[in-house]
């Protein structure tokens, strides 16, 4: 019957058909069958990890171990009893992962606008390396060390020039990414004096000069850039040191106890060379929240 | 161990278990293309289908089936997408919009996996099982179809067939890719990827805050995007995303994984062809352009060179601290050579020259070793216009494997190089004269120009990667990319099914002393020359505006 179906059709027609019927097949059994049967093994197999490795305290589901999580309080500043996880471009909200996509030579901010036309210039925008800079400024300050970093000022801003004329000898000098009233991190650069930013004035035209200075930056990589996920439940085991000292004042423990669970709680390389050592966050907060 | 030494052992490892893959795996696909004999479940396919397995399909036929199969898929696809509301597993989700359900359709048969959509929230996981997943499968299957029916153009004499689309697609699907997906999904779900069909389940936080634990069959769908270098993520973060990809071991499973089939298949030519040595030959023309290439990544982005990477202290920005730099870039430069697009790290924050390295991969027309099928057969056109090329030196009429390179065969070959080329910059020049194509770009300045770039080369070289701060969702860039995607696709194929035919009828030449050796280390560093000068030629202009000037200012 099916064969009559075939020739009844004119033939330009009858790879269609086929086509047709093909993928009809194809589909019930890839996909179908195929992700159930998956999903029937996994979950008979391995339930906890085919659910989403969720974790649980107190009888109630606190997140999974996979997906990182924001350790903030309502006002968004961190809860000094907890080790914070790194920056994320979407605000660990699993239902917008993602990466900030920021180039690596992001370094002029847009500075807000508030009679600009359209919405995106009215907020303005902090360059990639001015949020590097920021972070770092606010890590520092956190956990009781330095936060200066290269390129950085001090007031944690990129520290970036705009240099006019972009070509030649400079007649005038920006630091771009600080609006007046403040103090330049430079006051000359090539013997012309630096300017602050002034609002609403258009810089592009200028060269940018990224000034490196002499900072020598305490606070890891990882906790001053955004992850590719924007859900990354790690982080290394210099940041995790570098906030034991601190989460261990808040709680009023032993700062030996606490680089004890850091370390208990770190991952390394599988078979000694895939991938980094880690500390898993949200499972290190819980086992500090077990301690009393 | 430092991070350095870590992914050299990293890249090593993957080379040694690449080098057990080739013959057990290509031995296995010889077997899989030629044995007569079918299955219990392939003979049901059949009939259901209606299709005659035994009857043979000159070049045209094959061609139109083919055609059919994909033009049905498109329509598919796109219909589950725009009722996704109606049908079951909609997590409640709405219609895609058109222009997203088209570009999405088109990506997915065309095995891109461009993805203008952020699929933890616009998609339902009936329209990941039944739609997506599925040609993941049947595209990778479409393939590896086309480079065997190439292949049997070089080995058969004075035939008029080039075998049946119908018994490649369904062998390449049940024989090789669905058991390694059915065994890889599982490892994948011991190591942390989720695998259910629930929806996103509230919880709350330690400190008080909700987040949505997002759900799926994930895993099911992981093993095949990897396998049939597909690269299209459940999620929007892709390969990055911890329920993707959890661990550093789950990683290097997914770079073994999207390598293994393109890397197999010039042993199954070898065998085809009956030289073994033809294949070795191949394999090492696409090991020395991908060892170079890896290895200049990992350089770019460990040192650094750029200046936010320098503020931070390494180019973390976009990156996975369970992955590393090594582990991120070793996963960027493999899933551009082969025509991927997974992504585990975040390429539009990758150093301004680590990130040309994974756009010059895609201009290299993912030869090595390429897609599933797309890198043997696109490698095979190169040794064609090589063998042309040394023919025009000694001013003899070229042959490749017997058979003689004339104006017929050159002439598709030549087509089948310049369809890519022609797609980027022809595309690339209409989005920067037009405000829509601008409007989509993050960055500024040549950044920005890089990420225009990398995504009308992504879409021509059918690899589905993006530097993401693009966005892609407008009615006039899913325009644009869906037809670059489709173009690039189906042209090149159209011509190699062409070439394969005209190849097929010649009766083979007597090899004289006058013929090149087209299995020694000469010939390999000749396809390798002529692949790296003409891809120079046709892209440098538009690479030195882009990445070179942002890397050198």
């Amino acid at each position: 019957m099916a064969g009559n179906l075939m020739e009844r059709l004119p033939k330009p027609l009858r790879p269609h058909l086929a086509a047709v019927r093909v993928l009809a097949v194809l589909t019930v059994i890839l996909g179908g069958l195929y992700p159930l049967l998956v999903t029937g093994v996994a979950r008979v197999l391995l339930p906890h990890r085919a659910g989403g490795s969720i974790v649980r305290a107190d009888g109630r589901d606190v997140g999974s171990a996979l997906i990182g999580q924001s350790f903030t309080g309502r006002d968004g500043a961190p809860v000094r009893k907890y080790f914070q996880s790194r920056p994320s471009a979407g605000g660990y909200d699993p239902l917008a992962s993602g990466a900030s996509n920021l180039g690596p030579q992001d370094v002029v901010d847009l500075p807000p606008d508030p009679r600009a036309a359209d919405q995106a210039a009215r907020k303005g925008r902090a360059s990639l390396l001015t949020q590097v800079c920021a972070r770092s400024k606010a890590v520092g300050e956190l956990e009781g060390v330095s936060g200066a970093r290269p390129y950085c000022t001090p007031d944690g801003v990129g520290a970036v020039l705009k240099v006019f004329p972009a070509v030649g000898a400079p007649t005038r000098v920006v630091s771009v990414n600080q609006p007046c009233p403040a103090a330049p991190f430079v006051a000359a650069y090539q013997g012309v004096r630096v300017e602050c930013g002034r609002r609403g004035e258009d810089y592009s035209a200028g060269r940018t000069v990224a000034v490196r200075g002499d900072a020598h930056a305490v606070v890891p990589p990882d906790a001053v850039t955004a992850s590719g996920s924007g859900l990354d439940p790690h982080i290394s085991v210099a940041y995790a040191e570098l906030q034991a000292p601190r989460v261990a004042g808040a709680r009023g423990l032993d700062v030996r106890r606490v680089r004890a669970l850091v370390r208990a709680h770190t991952t390394g390389r599988a078979l000694g060379f895939m991938g980094e050592p880690v500390v898993n966050v949200l499972e290190l907060n819980l086992a500090l929240d077990r301690e009393r | 161990m430092g991070a350095a030494a870590a992914g050299t052992v990293l890249v090593l490892s993957v080379v040694a278990v690449l080098a057990v893959v080739y013959p057990l795996l290509g031995d296995y696909m010889y077997r899989v293309y030629t044995g007569t004999r079918h299955s219990a479940a392939e003979r049901v396919v059949y009939r259901l289908a209606g299709v005659r397995p035994d009857a043979e399909q000159p070049w045209a036929v094959y061609a139109r089936a083919l055609l059919a199969f994909s033009a049905v898929s498109v329509l598919v696809v796109y219909g589950l997408q725009r009722l996704q509301d109606r049908l079951v597993l909609g997590l409640g989700r709405p219609p895609v919009p058109a222009h997203v359900a088209w570009n999405t359709a088109v990506s997915f048969v065309t095995n891109t996996n461009w993805q203008a959509y952020p699929g933890e929230v616009a998609m339902g996981h009936l329209v990941q099982m039944a739609a997506l997943a599925v040609q993941n499968f049947v595209s990778a299957a479409v393939g590896m179809a086309v480079a065997v029916a190439l292949v049997r153009g070089f080995a058969r004499r004075q035939a008029d067939t080039i075998g049946n689309f119908w018994v490649d697609l369904v062998r390449g699907t049940f024989r090789v890719l669905l058991p390694i997906a059915f065994v890889a999904a599982l490892v994948l779900v011991a190591g942390g990827v989720v695998q259910n069909l629930a929806g996103p389940h509230g919880v709350t936080t330690l400190t008080g805050g909700t987040q949505a634990i997002t759900g799926g069959p994930v895993a099911s769908q992981e093993a095949i995007k990897e396998l049939g270098t597909n690269g299209g993520g459940f999620y929007n973060a892709n390969s990055a995303h911890p329920f993707e990809n959890p661990s550093g071991w789950t990683n290097w499973l997914q770079i073994v994984l999207l390598l293994a089939i393109p890397v197999a298949l010039p042993r199954t030519f070898g065998r085809l062809v009956g030289q073994v040595r033809q294949g070795h030959a191949i394999l090492a023309v696409m090991v020395v352009i991908a060892l170079v290439s890896v290895l200049a990544t990992n350089v770019f982005e460990l040192s650094g060179a750029a200046t936010v990477p320098q503020a931070a202290g390494a180019a973390m920005e976009g990156k996975e601290v369970r992955f590393g730099v090594p582990g991120s870039a070793t996963f960027a430069a493999v899933t551009t050579l082969t025509s991927t697009g997974a992504t585990d790290s975040a390429h539009d924050s990758f150093t301004p020259l680590g990130g040309m390295m994974t756009m010059l991969n895609m201009m290299l027309g993912e030869v090595a070793p390429g897609g599933a099928g797309s890198g043997l057969y696109g490698m095979l056109v190169l040794a064609v216009i090589t063998v042309f090329v040394a023919g025009l030196m000694v001013g003899r009429t070229p042959e490749y494997l017997g058979k003689r390179i004339g104006a017929r065969e050159i002439k598709l070959a030549s087509l089948y190089f310049l369809v890519t080329p022609a797609l980027v910059l022809a595309g690339t020049a209409a989005a920067m004269g037009n405000r829509a194509g601008l409007a989509a770009m993050l960055n500024g300045g040549p950044h920005g120009l890089s990420e225009v770039l990398y995504a009308f080369t992504s879409a021509a070289a059918n690899n589905g990667s993006a530097f993401a701060g693009i966005s892609g969702g407008s009615p006039w860039w899913c325009v644009a990319l869906g037809l670059c995607m489709a173009f690039g696709r189906f042209l090149p194929i159209v011509f190699i099914l062409a070439l394969a035919g005209s190849l097929a009828r010649q009766a083979p030449v007597p090899a004289s002393a006058g013929t090149l050796p087209t299995h020694r280390a000469q010939f390999v560093g000749m396809v390798a020359g002529v692949t790296v000068i003409l891809v120079a030629l046709t892209f440098l202009p538009a690479l030195a505006l882009a990445p070179l000037a942002e890397g050198l200012s």
